[in-house]
């Protein structure tokens, strides 16, 4: 009995997520034993390697154990499947927060709030996220989705002493709060019909239900508009700007890569696949998903163009950049999915590049977001200026970059799909982004320089940059193994 | 070596600019000569391109293949034929002459700015020499951001409002084009079952309907005309002209401009031939050319700033080109090509004529000018030579093109000849009037009096220009004999059968008719070819062909009435 109760292959199936938590807990307790000098903290970042190592090496695990045993990894009967697509998310989430974390200690000692917990958070997150890319059960969903989002309404509002980071902490929780609760009701709605909260289950349920069943609807409803919510698509991105430009700007940077790789992750879950329940009523969604995605990349794109502040355009591209990812979504067929995977991974390292330039703008008395602090960078340190423009030239999708790889495929899924409208508003949004990618170029470039203060540079720093400078050109230049990587996730 | 000869010839400015971004920013001097050393070692790489060009081979040559991303299909393919042999040489020439006139007139951030030149030079080569639409289109693109910041920091008052307009205008018409490029992509996939971005295998599609043909077609249409400029789409130009700095300007003029007409020649002809060759399409780009070329030269007689009057220019000149490409016939082909270099060379050369004197005057008006031949003797021969070879002057090189564009657009319909003509007769307008109201006459200003005349550094650029303008001017035939293949295969790709059978008769005929035109050695060659292709064709449409020798000559118009049908029934087996 205690056999089927708790299998090896359960314990297999979560070994990362394990890690994670335990070395997260081990932050919090040697901090407030070991650290009490904020200047020490930084060397709570050797847990962070190891949590991530151990993570890193039990992913490795899973995936020989997939290569070699074929199929998926099932643990604690159904509610967790491990396979290629969550190996796949799973390291991307391993990825951004590692970057994230390295670089997090200068920025936070001059902001002049350096916690110990603020690693344990990442910790936890990354954490919730794993649930998030393997659970297939309505309720570790749902945990998973909570236990991240409860980490970030934290760390959103890090800077506890600065009132922008607050209010952007009340109305991330506020809003989440909100959005989670009409997920909870769609979950609970899926639970009525099927009586069980197994997603193998429920798409077996949902797909013998007739056709124009309200019940189905009701329940598509209200959990996309959760899910839609949680990736900041229009007309539920209204959290967004104000998260991202309130919060310190590394947690902005893991906010607006991690938080939506795993929204993405846990989305394709409910929409795509074997053991989506709305895979089935799919006519149904998807129209109202192209409308969603055209209208997030207006609104992404349109509002973009007139900010004065560059985290909070960020906030706005990235918007955008859902818009995009959706349309791989509505497209439907396989290589759209890919599109979505290849996108994320190139978002991670272009996003994360774009937004680490922002961090390191950030010194002792200037807070460095907006657009003048940028400007005349290219006097002050050629190489931050040089490498945004990289990250830059990448976001609007402009080759030899990484990122007109995944605009290509989004293009392409959607001639596939004979979407042609789609594909020709698409392209000329991804044009109108040259507008102002271009405005923080020029101010970069051609502006001169407001201030001498230098660049608050460190080794993580300049480490995280030039990995994601370089993965940017790599994934650009020679994407074959990329493209091989991303089109393997799909492989269930 | 051969067989990587066209990899060095791109790479060597990419080599030159890792080099440079070592060299020490402070030192100006070295870093323009490594600069001015690397354009040059790019233009003595491509010279043996030329000496071993082989002339009428079929296909293309010094062809290198190796997969790049076989997920997706794309190729690292590079080869060149004559059209691309041509626009090559004018990249590589244009490059060591824009590094050249860039010395003086930089004079911040050297460093950046010949970085951004080389980049440049790379994307622009490699543009001409891609033979897989993927790869292609990666160079497109990259050449947006080094034009982008030549333009944007480097440029006049207006400069960042012209550079991004620019940007966004081209960025539009090629994102565009991208989905041109898929959709043709996935037709190819669809019938053959595996993905490839080569020209050579997207060829091959055969099941696209003549709609869908349409719809890329001007998906493509918009990335390339926008590029070229064709008429609706040029007022990126003038503003991204007079901005740019001189070199930019000249780079602009003399080698970008020509992305969008070699695009047509390499990709939308060949590629969607039966929407090529449709009536209406053909119909409207002819407008379009010719309304390109009468508008832009009108333009030109308003302007009063000299560099705003050249780059109106060039949208007239372009439309000359896109008229040729749109005859559909090989003269109507080749002497666009031709025409192309010459822009190149005329127009580069105008565009350096005016930085020579903004460095010492520093204002455009022409107003401003006047009676500067008493001053500057030197400089103005070589602007009389620069401007005459762009109105066209017999024995020069803008005759030879603008001739063989008008006898191409002849053949194919009168009417457009008829119009494109008055775009000579303004262009020798407004070019001889710029010429007498900037040289002519008496110094009217005083500030004219004391402008040094133009230093050795200045001649040396335009020498291997005028040179060039000359040798076309007067000898024009080994450029024709590099042409005349590619030109033969795009026509006959667009109209099959152009070349033999029922069409030979008037062919020769008008061709025996040609010795009163600028370039007989082109008419006899094209003769030859054409005799060599009716009798190799001979057997297999004996009866026609004989039929036709009976029978009265036909006059060329109803020559090229039957040919569009003739295609379209090609089409519809």
């Amino acid at each position: 009995m205690i056999d089927s109760f708790y299998t090896g292959s359960d314990h297999f199936s979560i070994v990362p997520a394990l890690m994670m938590a335990l070395f997260g807990c081990a932050i919090l307790l040697f901090d407030f034993l070991v650290f009490p000098d904020p200047r020490q903290r930084k060397w709570l970042l050797i847990f962070v390697a190891f949590a991530e190592g151990f993570t890193g090496f039990g992913l490795i695990r899973q995936q020989n154990w997939i290569a070699g045993n074929g199929g998926v990894l099932e643990g604690f009967h159904g509610a967790i499947t491990v396979d290629n697509f969550s190996i796949f998310f799973n390291w991307i989430f391993l990825v951004a927060a590692l970057i994230v974390a390295v670089v997090s200690y200068k920025y936070l000692e001059n902001a002049g709030e350096h916690h110990g917990e603020y690693y344990s958070l990442i910790l936890f997150a990354q954490c919730g996220m794993y649930f998030l890319a393997t659970g297939t059960d309505l309720v570790t969903l749902f945990v998973g989705l909570e236990l991240m989002a409860l980490s970030f309404y934290v760390m959103v509002g890090f800077l506890r002493s600065e009132k922008r980071s607050n209010e952007a902490a009340l109305k991330y929780l506020l809003l989440g709060a909100f959005s989670s609760g009409f997920l909870v009701y769609g979950f609970s709605v899926l639970y009525g019909i099927a009586g069980s909260t197994n997603l193998k289950t429920i798409v077996g349920i949902v797909a013998s239900r007739p056709a124009w069943d309200p019940v189905v609807y009701l329940a598509l409803i209200t959990t996309s508009v959760g899910l839609l919510f949680k990736i900041a698509a229009a007309p539920f991105h209204m959290w967004a700007p104000d998260a991202y430009e309130g919060a310190p700007t590394t947690v902005t940077a893991y906010l607006s890569v991690a938080s939506k790789a795993a929204s993405f992750a846990f989305l394709l879950r409910l929409f795509w696949g074997q053991l989506a329940p709305f895979a089935a009523v799919r006519d149904v969604w998807a129209p109202i998903f192209a409308a969603i995605a055209v209208l997030t990349m207006t609104v992404g794109n349109l509002a973009a163009i007139n900010q004065s502040n560059v985290k909070r355009l960020l906030a706005y591209s990235s918007i955008s950049h859902a818009g995009y990812m959706l349309l791989g979504l509505v497209a439907g067929n396989e290589r759209g999915i890919t599109g979505i995977a290849v996108y994320i991974m190139v978002y991670t390292f272009m996003n994360l590049g774009a937004f680490l330039v922002l961090v390191a703008l950030r010194r002792q008395k200037i807070i460095g977001d907006e657009m003048d602090d940028i400007s005349g960078l290219m006097k002050k340190s050629p190489g931050y200026a040089v490498l945004m423009l990289i990250f830059l030239i990448s976001l609007a999708g402009i080759p030899p970059t990484a990122g007109f790889l995944g605009k290509y495929y989004i293009f392409l899924s959607l001639i596939e799909a004979r979407q042609y409208t789609l594909a020709v508003i698409a392209t000329l949004y991804a044009a109108i982004a040259i507008y102002y990618y271009f405005r923080i170029v020029k101010s970069m470039f051609v502006s001169e320089m407001r201030e001498k203060e230098p660049m608050a540079t460190s080794f993580g720093m300049r480490l995280a940059l030039t990995v994601s400078g370089v993965m940017t050109l790599v994934i650009g230049i020679y994407p074959e193994p990329f493209l091989q990587l991303a089109k393997s996730s799909l492989l269930r | 070596m051969d067989q990587h000869l066209l990899s060095i010839v791109l790479l060597t400015p990419l080599a030159g600019l890792l080099i440079l971004l070592f060299l020490p920013s402070k030192s100006k001097n070295l870093i323009r000569v490594w600069a001015n050393l690397a354009a040059l070692a790019g233009f003595l790489v491509s010279l043996p391109l030329v000496s071993r060009f082989q002339n009428g081979v079929p296909g293309f040559q010094f062809e290198e293949r190796f997969d790049w991303i076989p997920t997706l299909g794309a190729h690292y393919h590079l080869g060149i034929d004559g059209i691309s042999l041509l626009l090559v040489m004018l990249t590589t020439l244009m490059g060591v002459i824009a590094m050249l006139c860039s010395w003086s007139g930089i004079q911040d951030r050297v460093k950046e700015y010949y970085a951004m030149f080389l980049l440049l030079q790379t994307g622009m080569i490699g543009v001409f020499i891609s033979l897989d639409f993927f790869l292609f289109y990666v160079f497109w693109e990259l050449v947006l951001v080094p034009m982008y910041f030549i333009i944007g920091v480097w440029g006049g008052p207006r400069k960042l409002y012209a550079a991004i307009k620019f940007f966004l205008y081209t960025l539009a018409g090629s994102v565009l084009m991208l989905l041109g490029i898929l959709t043709l992509y996935f037709q190819h996939f669809q019938q053959f079952g595996f993905y490839t971005f080569e020209i050579s295998e997207l060829m091959k599609t055969t099941n696209m309907s003549l709609s869908m043909q349409e719809w890329v077609f001007w998906a493509f249409f918009i990335g390339f005309a926008i590029k070229v400029p064709m008429f609706p789409f040029h007022t990126w130009l003038p503003d991204a002209h007079v901005e740019a700095p001189t070199a930019g300007s000249v780079i602009l003029a003399a080698v970008l401009l020509k992305m969008g007409t070699y695009g047509f020649l390499r990709f939308s002809l060949p590629l969607l031939p039966r929407a090529s060759a449709d009536q209406t399409i053909v119909r409207i780009l002819a407008i379009l050319s010719i309304v390109g070329i009468i508008y832009g030269a009108l333009v030109c007689l308003m302007q009063k700033d000299w560099k705003k009057l050249v780059a109106y220019s060039s949208v007239s000149h372009l439309g000359f080109c896109t008229l040729g490409i749109f005859s559909m016939n090989p003269n109507g082909i080749a002497g666009s090509v031709l025409q192309q270099v010459n822009h190149g060379i005329s127009t580069g050369m105008l565009f350096m004529v005016i930085g020579v004197i903004y460095e010492r005057r520093h204002t455009r008006e022409i107003s401003e000018y006047g009676g500067l031949a008493h001053v500057m003797p030197k400089f103005a021969i070589v602007f009389m030579i620069a401007m005459l070879s762009s109105a066209g002057l017999p024995l020069l090189n803008g005759f030879v093109g603008e001739f063989t564009i008008l006898q191409g657009a002849f053949e194919a319909n009168r009417t457009w000849a008829a119009f494109a003509v008055s775009g000579v007769i303004l262009g020798a307008a407004y070019l001889l009037w710029l010429y007498q109201r900037t040289m002519l006459g008496q110094v009217t200003n005083g500030k004219n009096l004391t402008i040094p005349d133009m230093n050795f550094r200045e001649v040396a650029m335009f020498l291997p220009l005028i040179a060039w303008a000359v040798w076309i001017g007067v000898y024009p035939k080994p450029f024709f004999d590099v042409l005349r293949q590619p030109v033969t295969e795009i026509v006959e790709r667009v109209h099959p059968g152009y070349f033999n059978g029922s069409q030979t008769q008037p062919a020769l005929a008008r061709n025996a008719a040609a010795p009163l035109t600028a370039s007989p050695t082109r008419a006899a060659s094209s003769a030859a070819s054409a005799t060599r292709d009716a009798s190799s064709a001979a057997p297999l449409t004996a009866s026609p062909t004989r039929d036709d020798r009976t029978a009265t000559p036909r006059p060329a118009l109803a020559r090229n009435t039957a040919a569009p049908l003739a295609a379209q029934a090609g089409g519809a087996r």
